[in-house]
């Protein structure tokens, strides 16, 4: 079975294909623990790493997964890039296309961009995160994370709390959850959820401890802290007293609750630094499966032969 | 100059006229109406056989972007497609640049428009200086020069003593104030409709309410000062029954809805291709299911293109950095005729009087809208069996920006008569 020719998003996305991901994901895994950490699968492919938006674990997770496959890297930034000239991003990429590039890694501030653009480039298009709409590498290594502790998705409660509006996260990760089975609840200050939301097949629950309440995993999202201008919360204080993850909250949880976090995280904010370092916490271990969904990924889109992550 | 527009189905709803009928014009007015009139060899004929002749079409909304933003559409070019949509008269709002907020701008206007087109201009002018929403606008220099209507358009009155103000001044000058529902802090950084879809496409909504909240605010006001109000594109089901509430209480306000508004949903949106990117936003079928009811049954007065050229690049951008709007002319009518009327949601005669009587009505018109004797010989002929199917190199408009192209709608213009004069834009 293969993936379609993108990956702009999670929704759409089957089972069978997200079973795909995370299967070949585990198997790039192992190519990460060997001496050489170098596979030639996509060797003389040239990869694009477009970020409009400022980025750190997402862009250098790409980077490395890029690397490991032995793919042609071009990374471009807003902060150096023509974009500060004025030029549009249409134009932008008319002109990197002509570069001949195989795909596209792109992050951009406008929900949709990453569809957007696949109109005009031949090659792949892989959303690292378009506004509040999807972050699909993002919610596919939670995944990942989950199925490594947990074995599998069935019957799985899973809270998300935090601004569920604003969160591409949070829509990347209840349209996987939902499709593999598991019991999304959501969590957070009205204000931040968004209308209609139940209609993705969610739970809202604004009351925190009742959230809470045996959940399997707790999905923390961070606050974004300009949010409190926009009369979102009244304080950061007033939010951790409400929606902050701390070790009294945590108990309220199934005793082998995960705790996940996308990074990166606000100490003291939604997430107390005890809960943040504890052992329920699985925050690294999201990071570290990263760069192994991110090769897995590339992997199925640029069509590496079957044999090619052996040496 | 004698025109005879024979065979015809006569549609003139304020005559209560619905028959196959002749219309014989000279010197620019309507001179009979009637069974088979006859007339010398010399006289210039249109056989309207099969074809519906409705008294000239008038838009009470459009962007004609002269001057300042020539790019995007110039009067010429506008009232060009203004007239192959069927329009024989169009109002066109203030958002110029500058703004027409004085009478040299309104004097530019209506005198470039005589120049280039056939096409009469009724603009529209400033309620405020600068569209700001702070002082209000020079009305009775602009009056002078032929305004006949005041609108900050798409610069909502968020200044609701100012509002009250524009009314009262306005009224005063018999200049009708037409009104842009929208709270802007409601509406702040909305690109769609706020629901589900906007959720799940992650873009800022705009909810109906910021469009109900000013609709129930200046119809109070419109009370408060016994002054009429036009309440512009209205867009969801609730601005509907709170207009219908206050005609009910006789408040003086008439609205409007474009072909869009009772055409697309937000789903199209789901494409993220920004010619479904307007504002107010697209809504959803209970809010269409609204809109056609409150237009069957007079709640809503008319059909308003609300057109909006922008430039191919303006458009080419990410949706919420986009601008808002669609071209119109050259698709209401027969959008109407396919959604409408050959849906038998309403009757052809209220159409008609949707794109004509009731704009003439507002717009304080008496010798257009009609086909009565003596009236000026603007007529639109139309047909409701032919197709549009419009491709870009169909749009008479400098823009592009319709989602419309390259879809076949029923129904189609076939030619309008203005002060006389005959323009065929179809084959039969």
């Amino acid at each position: 079975m293969k993936l379609g020719k993108h990956l702009l998003g999670i929704e759409g996305l089957s089972k069978e294909e997200i079973n795909l991901i995370l299967d070949t994901a585990e198997k790039m895994r192992e190519v990460t623990e060997r001496p050489i950490k170098k596979v030639p699968a996509l060797r003389g492919k040239l990869i694009v790493n477009l970020f409009f938006e400022p980025s750190t674990r997402t862009r250098s997770s790409f980077e490395i997964a890029e690397k490991r496959l032995s793919a042609d890297t071009l990374n471009f930034s807003t902060g150096t890039s023509s974009v500060l000239k004025g030029e549009t991003l249409l134009d932008t990429v008319l002109n990197i296309e002509r570069m001949q590039p195989d795909a596209y890694v792109m992050r951009h501030s406008s929900p949709g961009s990453c569809s957007f653009i696949t109109k005009y480039v031949k090659g792949a298009v892989i959303n690292a995160g378009d506004g509040s709409h999807e972050h699909p590498t993002q919610a596919l290594l939670d995944a990942l994370t989950i199925r490594q502790k947990k074995g599998s998705f069935e019957k799985l409660n899973v809270l998300i709390c935090g601004d569920i509006t604003y969160s591409r996260v949070a829509r990347s990760n209840i349209h996987l959850l939902k499709t593999m089975g598991a019991n999304v609840t959501i969590s957070g200050p009205a204000t931040m959820m968004p209308q209609g939301i139940e209609k993705m097949g969610v739970k809202v629950e604004t009351n925190f401890e009742k959230a809470l309440s045996g959940k399997d995993v707790v999905m923390m999202l961070r606050l974004q802290l300009e949010r409190q201008e926009k009369a979102l919360f009244p304080s950061l204080k007033e939010y951790y007293l409400t929606y902050g993850l701390t070790e009294e909250r945590i108990r309220l949880c199934d005793s082998r609750c995960l705790v996940m976090h996308p990074g990166p995280i606000n100490r003291g904010v939604e997430i107390s630094s005890e809960v943040a370092d504890s052992q329920s916490s699985v925050i690294l271990d999201q990071v570290e499966n990263g760069v192994a969904i991110r090769m897995a990924v590339l992997y199925l889109l640029l069509g590496g032969g079957e044999n090619e992550t052996s040496n | 100059m004698k025109l005879l527009i024979k065979n015809g189905r006569v549609v003139d709803p304020r005559n209560g006229i619905d028959e196959t009928l002749d219309i014989l014009i000279s010197n620019g007015k309507i001179l009979s109406v009637d069974k088979k009139i006859s007339v010398s060899k010399e006289v210039e004929t249109f056989d309207a056989g099969g074809l519906i002749v409705a008294p000239g079409f008038i838009d009470l909304h459009c962007h004609l972007r002269e001057p300042g933003y020539e790019r995007k559409e110039t009067i010429e070019s506008g009232l060009n497609a203004a007239l192959y949509g069927g329009f024989t008269a169009v109002c066109c709002m203030a958002n110029t640049n500058p703004v027409n907020d004085n009478a040299g701008i309104t004097n530019y206007i209506i005198e470039k428009a005589k120049k280039v087109s056939k096409v009469k201009v009724y603009p529209v002018g400033a309620l405020s200086k600068g569209q700001k929403g702070e002082e209000l606008a020079n009305y009775f220099e602009m009056k002078q020069a032929g305004v006949w209507a005041v609108s900050d358009d798409g610069n909502p009155v968020m200044n609701s003593a100012l509002m009250r103000h524009a009314l009262e001044y306005a009224g005063s000058l018999g200049l009708l104030v037409v009104d842009h529902p929208e709270d802007k802090y409601l509406s702040e950084g909305g690109a769609m409709n706020e629901g589900e879809v906007s959720t799940k496409l992650g873009l800022r909504g705009i909810p109906s309410e910021a469009e109900l909240i000013q609709v129930r605010r200046d119809t109070a006001l419109a009370r408060l000062t016994n002054q009429r109000i036009h309440i512009a594109h209205i867009s969801s089901k609730y601005s509907v029954e709170s207009i219908r509430v206050a005609r009910k209480r006789k408040i003086a306000v008439t609205a409007d809805v474009t072909p869009h508004h009772f055409s697309l949903t937000e789903e199209e949106v789901k494409t993220f291709d920004t010619n479904y990117k307007m504002n107010p936003p697209l809504r959803t079928e209970d809010d269409i299911k609204a809109l056609i009811e409150g237009l069957n049954d007079g709640t809503i007065d008319c059909i308003a293109t609300d057109h909006a050229p922008h430039a191919y690049e303006e458009k080419m951008v990410e949706f919420d950095k986009a601008p808002n709007g669609i071209i119109g002319f050259q698709t209401a009518v027969p959008l109407a005729i396919e959604k409408l009327v050959l849906n038998d949601k309403i009757s052809l005669k209220r159409m008609v009087d949707a794109f004509s009587s009731s704009p003439a009505r507002i717009i304080g018109l008496k010798n257009k809208g009609n086909l009565s004797i003596g009236s000026d010989a603007d007529v639109t002929i139309f047909s409701l069996k032919k197709e549009t199917f419009l491709r870009k190199e169909d749009i008479k408009s400098l823009s592009k920006n319709s989602p419309f192209i390259g879809k076949k709608i029923k129904g189609a213009v076939m030619a309008v008569v203005i002060d006389g004069n005959l323009f065929k834009l179809k084959e039969k």
